[in-house]
């Protein structure tokens, strides 16, 4: 019976507390229209939802999250470092990062990951999720360092996370 | 006093990397770089004026604003997938890269979503 009202518990949650956020307020009539919100559209849209695996470890997220704020910082300074030097210095080339990560909920993250953190930005999956293809700004000579640094860094964290 | 400080000091950081990312825009050799710039200078300069924006209305309006939060959470959300699609884009328009492009073989195959061990022959 509850399952049949909330589908989707955490989405309908998440609805509730971002319609509260953008009122930027908690007066009573907004709280209601959240609940008929994360109500309905949870409702709605569960029969077209393709399943992903959840959440394994969420208390895993936290220095995750940190970890690639810390990262995105950093990627800030060297990216603009980088673009006020002399740009003929800048060395760009491609990579292909074998994925461990099958799933596409886990690999959106991982490849959102990739293209905030430095100097990356992943373009493209093959096929069955075999490879990611990343471009990156300032190659190393040794590129399997880049390639070795993503998958210690943030894939196996996100493994971690997702139990997968 | 020390707020103004701190507000003044975020908006001058954020304003600098935005400025940044913009001349990365300008700067860099060919299109593939130039995908580096927007999605990393701005989301520190966009971060900063957020914060900035939080302090003066926690200060002078004196309540606590959490729409910079959902900002920020949407920008994060949203600029990997854009500059991921862009870059796919670029595969299939066969985008020039600068010459000192390394592995460039990997986006013939990349465009067809193959493995880097199948050579494709054009």
């Amino acid at each position: 019976m509850l399952k049949r009202i909330f589908p989707l518990p955490h989405h309908s949650i998440l609805i509730f507390a971002v319609w509260l956020m953008l009122n930027n307020s908690l007066s009573p009539g907004h709280i209601l229209l959240g609940i008929v919100l994360g109500i309905l559209i949870p409702y709605l849209s569960a029969p077209l939802r393709i399943p992903q695996p959840s959440i394994a470890k969420p208390l895993k997220l936290f220095p995750y999250v940190l970890m690639v704020l810390k990262d995105i910082i950093v990627a800030n300074i060297q990216v603009a470092l980088l673009v006020l030097g002399p740009t003929k210095n800048i060395k760009p080339g491609f990579i292909a990062v074998p994925l461990d990560i099958k799933d596409d909920l886990p690999l959106t993250v991982l490849a959102s990951t990739v293209t905030m953190t430095p100097g990356t930005v992943s373009a493209e999956v093959s096929q069955e999720n075999e490879y990611l293809y990343v471009h990156v700004l300032h190659l190393p000579e040794d590129e399997q360092e880049i390639i070795s640094y993503i998958k210690t860094h943030y894939e196996a964290k996100i493994k971690e996370i997702f139990g997968c | 006093m020390v707020f103004e400080i701190i507000i003044s000091v975020l908006l001058i950081i954020g304003g600098l990397f935005i400025l940044i990312g913009s001349l990365g825009l300008l700067r860099l050799p060919d299109f593939y770089t130039r995908l580096h710039a927007p999605t990393k200078a701005t989301t520190l300069g966009l971060g900063s004026v957020l914060l900035a924006s939080m302090v003066f209305t926690y200060k002078i309006e004196g309540y606590i604003s959490v729409n910079e939060l959902l900002i920020t959470l949407f920008l994060v959300i949203t600029a990997p997938v854009v500059a991921h699609i862009l870059a796919k884009v670029g595969f299939h328009h066969q985008v020039k890269m600068t010459a000192n492009t390394r592995n460039q073989e990997l986006v013939k195959v990349a465009r067809v979503r193959g493995k880097p061990q199948n050579k494709i022959e054009e």
